[in-house]
C-alpha cells in the first residue's frame, strides 16, 4: 500500500503511542484527520483513526498489538482506509483490509506476520488493454466513462473507468497493448487545469459509497438455483436479503450455494469472523466447479475477502466495507454483482468490541447506539443503479445473521429485519430433522414476489404466482392440521384432511428439500423448479379429486408415484426436461385408471 | 530492561495488578512477580500506557502486599520450551512441570500466542478418523484437522466419552505418529485422575502431554492453559509431523475465568456478564487446529463444553457452536435410560463429514445410510411423541414400525459399551440391520443398488 494516485501533502505526519488497550491504541498525533490510515509501532501495524480527542488520536489496529510499547512512533499514511480497484482482483483471496493472502502465504509462510507491507494488486503483471473507440483525444470525458477493457479472466471483461471525481478533456489514451498497473493509460485535463494521469487501477475510500447517476428499480429475480429461495422467497438483482439462523441450521451452505449457482456476473464472498476451513472449502472447490451459465470455472468470477474468526477483530469491521467497495466497482462496470457477507453478526460484534473498549455507553446487549444506523448504511449500498457510464448495474447484498441462541428478537437480527426486503429464516427444528435448506416457510418473507412474478410468467410459466400461492396455502393448512394430529393422532382427521398432510409432505420432500451435496439436485433451473412444483400440485389436485370419489386414502398413500415424485429432483437434471413431461403422462395414466375403477364401483353400487 | 525490578505496584484486585511509572513495557509481555514471601508469580501485560501498566497475574493476587512486591518485566511474550521430551509429562497452565520432574530444557522456545493461520495456507480436512463410536463414526464423522466439541451437562459422561475417543481414535490407513494433548481447566482431582488412569490403562500415556489446572488451582492460569497446550500441539504436529488429538475439558471453566478477569478490568459486559470479545477469544483457541499445506501433521480438537443448566443457547456453547465444525450433544434423557454414550443424534452435527466419508474413505453407501437413518429417526421421534399422547395401541401398523425402530436405534446403535470399539464397517452393517426393519420402498434416500447389496431383513 505504498502507492497512491491521490497524492496528499501531509503524508509524513508522525506521532507517538501513549496507550495500548488491546486493538485500541491512543496516539499523540496533532493534525491527523479522523479516518486516516496510520502505521503504528516499530513493526508498522496498520490501523485507522476512529476518533480524535484534542491532540490525541484513537486508532483501531487491524493487527494484533502484542509487543507494541508506549513511546513507539506512529505514521499517518495520508489517505483513509481504501482499496485498490483494478484488474487482478478476480479469483483472489484478500484479508479484511485487502491484503492478498495467497501472496502473503508465498512470502511469509503459514501465519500472517505483523506489519507486512504488501500491495493488494500485482504490479508486475501485464494486462492486455483494448482502448474504447468511443473516446478520442481532445474530446470531453466524464467520470465513470469507460476508457477501455482488459480481459481479467476468461469470464470477466474488466472495464477500465475514469475514476469518479475526475473529468475533463481527454488528452491522450494508450493504444492497444500490454500494460502494467502503474503504467499511464490516459491523461485527462480537468477544468482547473490539473492533468490527471490515469492508470489501470485507482484507489477508493471504503467508507464512501461509490457514486452513480440514479437508483433504478429491480426488474428481475436473482436466480440461485435453490427452489425454496427462487420459487418461494425470491430476491431481486439489487435486493437486500438476510439469512438468520442458529448454528447448525445451514447458513453457510445456503450462502455457498448462492455463491455457486447465482446467475450473477460477479460474486464477492466476505467471510467475516467465520471458520477458516469454510473459506478453504471455497478456495479448493470453486476452481474445479463449472458455472452453469457460462460453462467456465466458478473461481473466474469469484473474489473472496477473508477475516476468519481468529484474525484481528477490527479488520472484521473493515472487511464488509472492503467487500462492498469492490462490489460497487464491478457494479459501475454494468455488472450484476452478488455480495455475500457471512456473518454480519460478527461484524456487529466487532463494532461492539471497539465501542466497549472506547467506553461508549452500550444500549441493547452491549451493542452501541449506532448499530442500527451502521447496519442500514451498509445494506443501503446494495441496489440496482444507473451507472455514471450510462449502463445499469446492481449489487445484491445477502447477509448471514447469527443470532445468539437462535433468538430472532436480538438486536442485530431485528435491526436487519427492518432494512432488508427478503428474509430467509432458517429453523433449528427443520435442520434437526435434516430438512435442508432449513428455510422456514412461516417466518420467511419476500417483498418482491409481484416483480418476480412478472419475470416468471414471461420466461417460465403464466401460472407461477398462482401455483406458488397454492403451495404456500397447502403448507399453512398442513401446519394447522399437524397441531391437531399432535393432540389426537391422525385417525381423527377426515380423508381430505389427511390428503392435505400427504400433499404438504410431498411439497416439503419433493420441492423444498434440496440436497447441496447431490450432483444433480444442487442446482435447479427455474424451468425445473416450476415443473417439480407443478407436478407435485397436480398429484395433490388429482388425489383430492379421487378422495371425493371415495378412494381410500390408504390406497393413495401407497401409490409408488409418490415415492417417484420424491426422487424426481435428483433423478433428472435441468437439461432433461422431457423426462418430467413423461412423468406427467405417468401421473395422468395412474389417476385415470383409479378414476375408471372407482367410477365403475360407484355405478355398481 | 529485564534486569530491572520495580516495586511501584499501586493496586491489586481480582487477579490484576496495576504498576505505575514503568516506561517502555510492551503489550503482551511476560512479567515475573516476587511477593514478600519470596514466591515467584507469573503475569502478562494486558494494558499499558505511559502512566500505568495492567498485569494479569496467573497465580492470582491473593496475599499480595503492594509495598514489598517486586515486579520484573521480561522483554518477551509468554513462551514455553518444547522438545520431544514433553510427551509423557504433566504441566500446569503456564507450562511448568507438575509431575515433580525437571523442567524441559530446549532451544526451541515458542510464544504461546501464535499468529492466525493464513486461510490460504490451510488445506481442507478430509481424512476420516475412526473413533469406534457408532453415533460419531456413522452419523457425525470426525475428520483429521476438525474441531468437534462435546456439548454436555453436569453429571453426564462426557469425560468417559472423551477418554474412549482418545483410546480408540485411529486413522483408517495409518496408526503411527499419533499424539494426544490433554488440556484440563478447572476439573476436579477425581476427573484428572480418571483421565490419567484411562491413558495409562490403554498404554498411550507415553504419547500424551497433559496440561492440568485443577478446580482448586488459580483460575486465571486457565486463561493461558489452552494457548500453552495448543502451542505444544502445534509443535508436535507441524515440527514433529505427528497427528495430534487435543482434548480440552472444560471450556466453560475457561470462559468463566475470562469473565472474572474481564469484570475486574471493567470491560463492558454483553451476554450473561461475559465480555463482548468472548467469541473472538474462543475463536483464537478453536481456530488453531486444522491442517496446513505442505505439513504432514494435523491438529484435531475435541473440546468438552458443559452447558450450564443443559442450556444449549447459553453463550459458551452457543458461541462455540458458531466457531466449531459441528457438535456432539449429550442428552440427559438418554443417560437416565442407561444408554451410553447418550449422544443426541438429531442435534449433533459434523460439518466436515461430507468430504471425509464415502467410497474412498469409508464405504460407498455411508453418506446415504447416514441421511436415511437421520430421516427415519426424526420421523420415529415424532411417532414416539404421538404415542406418548394417544398411546401406542392407537398407532397404525406403519407408525408402530417407526416406534420399534426408535427403540432399536437407541439401544443398539446409540448404546454401546465403553470398551466397545466398533469399526466403521461394523457400524454401517448395524445401520443396515436397522434399516431392514422397514420395507424397501420406505428407504428413499439410499439407492436401488445399495438396497440390492445390503438390504437384509430379519426373518
Amino acid at each position: 500500500m505504498t502507492d497512491t494516485n491521490t497524492n496528499t501533502d501531509n503524508s509524513n505526519l508522525t506521532g507517538t503511542i501513549i496507550d495500548i488497550n488491546g486493538p485500541i491504541v491512543t496516539v499523540h498525533m496533532p493534525g491527523v484527520r479522523s479516518g486516516a490510515q496510520v502505521r503504528i509501532g516499530n513493526v508498522g501495524l496498520y490501523g485507522e483513526v476512529i476518533a480524535l480527542k484534542g491532540e490525541r488520536a484513537i486508532v483501531q489496529a487491524y493487527e494484533s498489538t502484542d509487543g507494541i510499547c508506549p513511546g513507539e512512533a506512529a505514521e499517518d499514511l495520508g489517505w483513509p482506509l481504501s482499496v485498490e480497484l483494478g484488474p487482478g482482483m478476480m479469483g483472489q483471496i484478500f484479508d479484511g483490509v485487502q491484503r492478498p493472502l495467497e501472496n502473503i502465504f508465498a512470502q511469509a509462510g503459514d501465519r500472517i506476520p505483523l506489519g507486512l507491507n504488501i500491495v493488494a494488486l500485482d504490479r508486475e503483471k501485464a494486462w492486455p488493454f483494448v482502448p474504447s473507440d468511443k473516446h478520442e483525444p481532445g474530446k470531453e470525458i466524464a467520470s465513470g466513462a469507460i476508457l477501455g477493457t482488459v480481459q481479467e479472466t476468461q469470464t470477466v471483461l474488466h472495464k477500465v473507468m475514469v475514476p469518479p471525481g475526475i473529468s475533463g478533456e481527454l488528452l491522450e489514451i494508450a493504444p492497444i497493448g500490454e500494460y502494467k498497473l502503474d503504467d499511464c493509460i490516459a491523461r485527462v485535463k480537468a477544468k482547473d487545469g490539473q492533468v490527471h494521469k490515469l492508470k489501470l487501477y485507482h484507489r477508493w475510500s471504503v467508507r464512501r459509497p461509490r457514486p452513480f447517476t440514479s437508483r433504478d428499480d429491480g426488474v428481475a429475480p436473482l436466480i440461485t438455483g435453490q427452489r425454496v429461495l427462487d420459487t418461494f422467497f425470491p430476491v431481486l438483482k439489487g435486493g437486500k436479503s438476510a439469512v438468520p439462523g442458529p448454528f447448525g441450521a445451514g447458513k453457510t451452505v445456503v450462502q455457498q450455494q448462492i455463491a455457486r449457482w447465482a446467475n450473477a456476473d460477479i460474486v464477492i464472498y466476505v467471510g467475516c469472523g467465520e471458520r477458516g476451513n469454510e473459506l478453504v472449502d471455497v478456495l479448493e472447490t470453486f476452481p474445479e466447479m463449472t458455472d452453469p451459465y457460462t460453462g467456465r470455472k466458478l473461481m473466474e468470477r469469484t473474489l473472496l475477502v477473508a477475516n476468519t474468526s481468529n484474525m484481528p477483530v477490527v479488520a472484521r469491521e473493515a472487511s464488509v466495507y472492503v467487500g462492498m467497495t469492490m462490489a460497487e466497482y464491478y457494479r459501475d462496470m454494468g455488472y450484476d454483482v452478488v455480495m455475500l457477507a457471512d456473518s454480519t453478526s460478527r461484524w456487529a460484534e466487532a463494532l461492539r468490541e471497539v465501542s466497549g473498549r472506547l467506553g461508549q455507553m452500550p444500549v441493547e446487549e452491549g451493542y452501541p447506539a449506532y448499530l442500527a444506523s451502521r447496519l442500514a448504511a451498509i445494506y443501503e449500498r446494495a441496489g440496482r443503479i444507473n451507472t455514471l457510464g450510462g449502463d445499469k448495474g446492481s449489487v445484491t447484498l445477502i447477509g448471514a445473521v447469527s443470532p445468539p441462541g437462535g433468538d430472532f428478537s436480538e438486536p442485530v437480527t431485528s435491526h436487519t429485519k427492518d432494512i432488508i426486503d427478503t428474509f430467509w429464516a432458517l429453523s433449528k427444528e427443520l435442520a434437526d430433522a435434516r430438512h435442508y435448506p432449513s428455510v422456514d416457510w412461516v417466518g420467511s418473507f419476500s417483498d418482491h414476489v409481484e416483480t418476480a412474478a412478472k419475470w416468471w410468467s414471461q420466461d417460465i410459466n403464466k401460472t407461477w404466482q398462482a401455483r406458488r400461492a397454492e403451495a404456500l396455502s397447502l403448507l399453512s393448512r398442513d401446519a394447522e392440521l399437524s397441531r391437531i394430529v399432535n393432540l389426537v393422532g391422525p385417525e381423527a382427521l377426515s380423508s381430505p384432511q389427511r390428503w392435505v398432510l400427504e400433499g404438504a409432505a410431498l411439497i416439503k420432500e419433493a420441492v423444498l428439500q434440496q440436497n447441496a451435496m447431490d450432483s444433480i439436485d444442487t442446482f435447479c433451473s427455474p424451468a425445473k423448479q416450476f415443473e417439480l412444483l407443478d407436478l407435485v400440485l397436480t398429484i395433490y389436485d388429482l388425489g383430492a379429486e379421487m378422495v371425493e370419489l371415495n378412494v381410500p386414502i390408504q390406497e393413495l398413500q401407497e401409490l409408488p408415484l409418490l415415492g417417484q415424485a420424491r426422487r424426481l429432483k435428483s433423478s433428472y437434471s435441468s437439461e432433461q426436461m422431457d423426462r418430467f413431461k413423461e412423468f406427467r403422462g405417468e401421473i395422468d395414466k395412474v389417476f385415470n385408471s383409479i378414476r375408471l375403477e372407482y367410477a365403475k364401483q360407484g355405478e355398481a353400487a | 530492561m529485564s534486569a530491572k525490578e520495580y516495586c511501584t505496584a499501586s493496586a491489586a484486585r481480582g487477579g490484576l495488578l496495576v504498576v505505575s511509572n514503568v516506561p517502555g513495557v510492551a503489550f503482551g509481555d511476560r512479567v515475573q512477580i516476587r511477593d514478600d514471601a519470596g514466591n515467584n508469580r507469573n503475569g502478562q501485560v494486558i494494558r499499558c500506557s505511559n502512566e500505568e501498566v495492567l498485569i494479569q497475574v496467573y497465580e492470582g493476587t491473593d496475599d499480595i502486599n503492594l509495598e514489598s512486591t517486586w515486579i520484573r518485566f521480561l522483554d518477551e511474550p509468554l513462551q514455553i520450551a518444547l522438545s520431544p521430551e514433553i510427551l509423557g509429562r504433566i504441566f500446569n497452565g503456564i507450562g511448568e512441570p507438575k509431575d515433580n520432574r525437571p523442567p524441559i530444557v530446549s532451544s526451541v522456545l515458542r510464544p504461546v500466542g501464535a499468529g492466525a493461520i493464513n486461510p490460504a495456507a490451510r488445506t481442507y480436512p478430509k481424512e476420516f478418523i475412526q473413533t469406534g463410536v457408532s453415533t460419531i463414526d456413522g452419523l457425525n464423522s470426525l475428520v483429521r484437522g476438525q474441531k468437534l466439541p462435546i456439548f454436555s451437562g453436569s453429571g453426564l459422561p462426557h469425560n468417559r466419552l472423551a477418554a474412549q475417543i482418545v483410546r480408540q481414535a485411529k486413522l483408517v490407513d495409518q496408526e503411527s505418529s499419533f499424539s494426544v494433548v490433554f488440556a484440563a481447566m478447572g476439573v476436579s482431582n477425581t476427573d484428572a485422575k480418571f483421565f490419567e488412569d484411562a491413558f495409562a490403562d490403554s498404554g498411550v500415556l507415553g504419547n500424551v502431554v497433559m496440561f492440568v489446572n485443577l478446580a482448586d488451582d488459580p483460575p486465571i492460569e486457565r486463561l493461558a492453559l489452552p494457548r500453552v497446550a495448543l502451542t505444544a500441539a502445534e509443535y508436535l504436529a507441524f515440527d514433529l509431523d505427528r497427528h495430534v488429538l487435543v482434548v480440552m475439558t472444560d471450556l466453560t471453566y475457561y470462559a468463566e475465568a475470562l469473565r472474572e478477569v474481564a469484570t475486574a478490568k471493567g470491560d463492558v459486559p454483553s451476554r450473561k456478564g461475559y465480555p463482548g470479545y468472548l467469541y473472538s477469544d474462543l475463536a483464537e483457541i478453536y481456530e488453531r487446529c486444522g491442517r496446513i499445506k505442505g505439513r504432514t501433521g494435523s491438529i484435531t480438537l475435541v473440546p468438552v463444553v458443559s452447558m450450564p443448566s443443559d442450556d444449549i443457547t447459553h453463550p459458551i456453547p452457543d458461541l462455540t457452536g458458531y466457531i466449531t465444525e459441528g457438535q456432539i450433544v449429550l442428552n440427559r434423557e438418554l443417560h437416565s435410560q442407561g444408554i451410553y454414550p447418550p449422544v443426541h443424534v438429531s442435534s449433533s452435527l459434523s460439518r466436515l463429514m461430507k468430504d471425509g466419508i464415502g467410497k474412498d474413505d469409508t464405504r460407498d453407501d455411508h453418506p446415504h445410510v447416514a441421511s436415511q437413518l437421520f430421516a427415519l429417526y426424526a420421523r420415529a421421534l415424532e411417532t414416539r411423541n404421538l404415542a406418548s399422547i394417544i398411546g401406542a395401541d392407537e398407532l397404525s401398523e406403519r407408525d408402530r414400525r417407526y416406534l420399534q425402530f426408535a427403540d432399536a436405534f437407541d439401544s443398539r446403535f446409540v448404546g454401546q459399551k465403553e470398551t466397545e470399539d466398533r469399526s466403521i464397517i461394523d457400524t454401517l452393517d448395524l445401520s443396515w440391520e436397522l434399516l431392514s426393519m422397514f420395507p424397501k420402498d420406505a428407504l428413499s434416500r439410499v439407492s436401488e443398488t445399495e438396497i440390492a447389496k445390503y438390504y437384509n431383513p430379519a426373518e
